[in-house]
């Protein structure tokens, strides 16, 4: 039963301590939603909804959904997206890392992964739409001297059938994200020591890595995957800005239902919202099945003793592979800040006519308004949720023990799709008479927020000299005092980078803001998303740009804040 | 003051590290245990000074001038530890961490700092009290080490191997300035080590503890002399 170690009951060494009820809050706090959440999605998909006049069970929302003409096609689309964009972001990252060890690209990479996980995912299918589009920034440096176009062509490059131009751009999110989770679990499994001892028995270095190193990284890589496939399998701001639109990706459809006119349709859409649940659960066991495959037929590879070459090759192609990848995520954004300095931009130049901050003038004062809705958003959600963990891993400290196996619940929020319960939570937000709510709103901010928050920190919370704890307990130090004045001053990085990775996840939420803030609040993201349907692109642009510069702003400053705080500190430099 | 330890073992899993302990540290002197490692050495000064962690189970009691340590919090004990690392905190100034030993009773600033000021005069550091720890070396570190431990006003005094990580050379002079100390200020003092000069600069008892796990006996008794 994984409930039990975070959950912490046995309150034995202190009794009296309130901290001792921090986990069980914090995980009450998300369970509840997401258990209430699911079962008011699961009741109207059979019928029962009494305050929409559904008052029986029956079958008929799934004899609806199975034949609605859409179906086949958005099944298509959400399936060669979320498998095309998973397998992709996990061969560069694997493929990188095995090929590009040690070399000058690989520490290169390294530096540009935290700004491309800070961007919200919005603002990189923006930035990717401006350069794939027709008429976007790639054609038109191409345009007309090599493919010949005077006015841009009637090729879906984006918004094509099978959400491929999706599928990219998720892959472009997702692999920074991978490789930042791989670097981190390289260092706990003796990477160096695995391939000297391979290289010393001859074999190459990318088979050495993929015959000794992945086998020990691979457990520790598995949650994340699975996150990120059930995240691609159901997207929803990417797959508006870039998937396909008729039929579009099965949680577009289910999110059209939901926001439909006609009432009747919430109970198709709450059958679709399961039969997504559904997609991911068994996209999820699809690749579980596939890793034992691959496992099986690896554990051959490795016996079979073959050495493999000098991988200069392999080198080549998979750096290159990254860089283009990384590079059309850092391009995208760059020409979204273009686009909203342009003024005059006909087709197909290349460069606008003249650069103006008219847009920028214009468009400020309801940005900043938005921007600020925003800022006081992720702050909450990120302030909240940083106080929960600081609870849960200080009580875990005090208590003694470490709670591995609940990680799975940490992850559920990450691995159950957002439309799958949203409804739902929304019905029971409406029950209680929180809908539409500031409350409502920084709690499901919160439900994506404190798992992130939680990764980030408990590492190197846990990893922190008990020593030093100890020695100042026996200089005197009550518990409060060691936490306030020794570890929360020595962890300060890790602290405020957790904060700053908590904010950039509530920055970049769509739906939940859509479902829980029932249409009261706007931020930049809801902002960018639906100006990106049609919006002039400049004003695009400029949504877009600050959705990605909050972000930014906050990694800066959890980097620059340590670094200031402690110039004169060399061990803490 | 004296440290009293009566009949006192560790037990680990079922299993218990040594024989039961009995011996008196009395004001100033400073008794030597030494063993194995695993034999128990570190989780018996950790028991001493509370941290002790929660899987082990203890039998017998330790008096700190005739008092039982057992039912006080680490905070309320009063005895300080000095381990192989000098442990400095990288985020306080040398000033800092000394003041940090300060007990809070003493609130006056400028009474804190002329506390500080006095401390840094006896390590040899005058004018020291805004340097990084970082940046001092390994002799000075464990110099200001120990005096944080002294400001704290401890009743007792635990070392777990201070030495083992110097230079040969540095040895000595620690050794002899920390002997120093805690003689002047009548600490009764453990000194856990694996290394016999340790033992025989402390002049003092030694007590060897001997790993149970092969079956042999720990010399659980009176200390001997070294």
């Amino acid at each position: 039963m994984p409930l039990r170690p975070l959950i912490a009951l046995r309150l034995r060494p202190f009794p009296a301590s309130p901290l001792a009820l921090v986990p069980l809050l914090t995980l009450l706090l998300f369970l509840v939603p997401i258990a209430a959440g699911l079962i008011g999605t699961w009741l109207p998909a059979f019928g029962f909804l009494p305050n929409l006049g559904g008052t029986r069970f029956t079958l008929e929302p799934w004899a609806r959904l199975l034949n609605d003409p859409a179906l086949p096609g958005a099944l298509t689309a959400t399936l060669v997206s979320g498998f095309g964009s998973t397998l992709l972001a996990f061969a560069l990252t694997v493929g990188f890392a095995a090929a590009a060890q040690g070399t000058w690209a690989y520490r290169q990479a390294t530096r540009l992964l935290a700004p491309l996980l800070a961007v919200p995912h919005a603002a990189i299918a923006i930035g990717i739409a401006f350069l794939l589009a027709p008429s976007g920034f790639l054609l038109r440096l191409l345009s007309p001297w090599a493919t010949g176009f005077d006015l841009p062509p009637d090729v879906a490059t984006i918004q094509d059938r099978y959400g491929l131009a999706l599928a990219l751009a998720l892959a472009t999110k997702e692999t920074p994200f991978l490789l930042l989770m791989l670097l981190g679990a390289l260092g706990q499994v003796q990477s160096p020591q695995r391939l000297a001892t391979a290289r010393s028995l001859g074999y190459g270095p990318v088979t050495a890595w993929l015959k000794t190193v992945l086998p020990a990284v691979y457990p520790q890589l598995r949650l994340p995957i699975y996150a990120v496939l059930a995240f691609s399998l159901s997207v929803i701001d990417m797959a508006l800005i870039l998937g396909p639109t008729a039929p579009p990706t099965l949680a577009v459809l289910v999110f059209r239902w939901f926001n439909d006119p006609d009432l009747a349709l919430r109970f198709v859409g709450a059958a679709g919202a399961t039969l997504q649940l559904l997609v991911v659960v068994a996209g999820i066991a699809l690749w579980r099945l596939g890793e034992l495959l691959v496992a099986r037929l690896g554990r051959r590879w490795t016996a079979g003793g073959a050495r493999g070459g000098s991988g200069r090759t392999a080198r080549t192609t998979w750096s290159g592979s990254l860089f283009a990848v990384l590079t059309l995520g850092l391009a995208g954004l760059l020409v979204m800040a273009l686009w909203s300095f342009a003024g005059r931009w006909r087709w197909p130049a290349a460069w606008p006519d003249s650069l103006s901050a008219a847009t920028w003038s214009r468009q400020l004062e309801p940005a900043m308004e938005t921007g600020w809705t925003t800022l006081l958003l992720g702050l909450a959600a990120a302030g909240l949720a940083l106080l929960l963990v600081l609870g849960c891993l200080e009580q875990e400290q005090r208590s003694g023990r470490r709670p591995t196996r609940a990680l799975w619940l940490l992850y559920l929020p990450l691995l159950v799709p957002q439309v799958a319960f949203l409804f739902g939570a929304q019905v029971l937000t409406v029950s209680v008479g929180l809908n539409g709510s500031f409350t409502a709103l920084v709690w499901s901010h919160l439900l994506f927020v404190l798992p992130y928050v939680f990764l980030a920190l408990a590492e190197p919370w846990r990893r922190l000299d008990a020593r030093y704890l100890r020695s100042a307990r026996c200089l005197g130090a009550t518990p409060f005092t060691v936490f306030w004045r020794v570890k929360l001053p020595m962890l300060l990085r890790p602290v405020l980078f957790a904060t700053a990775v908590g904010f950039a996840v509530s920055v970049a939420q769509y739906l939940p803001t859509l479902f829980a803030g029932a249409g009261r609040y706007a931020t930049l993201t809801t902002e960018a998303v639906a100006l990106s349907a049609g919006a002039d692109r400049r004003i695009v642009g400029v949504y877009a740009f600050l959705q990605a510069l909050l972000p930014l702003a906050a990694f800066a400053a959890a980097v620059g804040l340590p670094a200031w705080r402690y110039r004169r500190r060399r061990a803490l430099q | 003051m004296t440290l009293e330890l009566q009949s006192l073992s560790l037990s680990l899993g079922g299993r218990r590290l040594f024989a039961p302990l009995s011996f008196t540290v009395r004001d100033g002197e400073i008794v030597t245990v030494m063993g194995a490692s695993g034999s128990g050495k570190s989780s018996l000064l950790d028991f001493l000074c509370g941290m002790l962690d929660r899987n082990f189970t203890t039998e017998g009691r330790v008096l700190l001038d005739g008092a039982d340590l057992a039912p006080l919090p680490p905070e309320r004990r009063r005895v300080g530890i000095l381990f192989q690392d000098d442990l400095l905190f990288p985020h306080l100034s040398v000033g800092e961490n000394l003041a940090f030993g300060l007990p809070p009773d003493l609130r006056n600033r400028s009474a804190r700092r002329a506390e500080v000021a006095r401390a840094l005069v006896d390590a040899g550091l005058e004018g020291f009290e805004s340097r990084d720890p970082a940046t001092l070396s390994g002799g000075q570190r464990a110099r200001v080490a120990l005096l944080r431990t002294l400001l704290a006003q401890p009743r007792a005094l635990l070392l777990d191997e201070p030495f083992a990580k110097l230079d040969v050379g540095l040895r000595d002079r620690i050794r002899s300035f920390v002997f120093t100390h805690a003689r002047a200020k009548g600490l009764p003092t453990l000194l856990v080590t694996h290394d016999p000069d340790d033992a025989r600069a402390a002049a003092g008892p030694v007590v060897a503890l001997a790993s149970l796990s092969d079956g042999s006996l720990a010399n659980g008794g009176e200390p001997g002399s070294s």
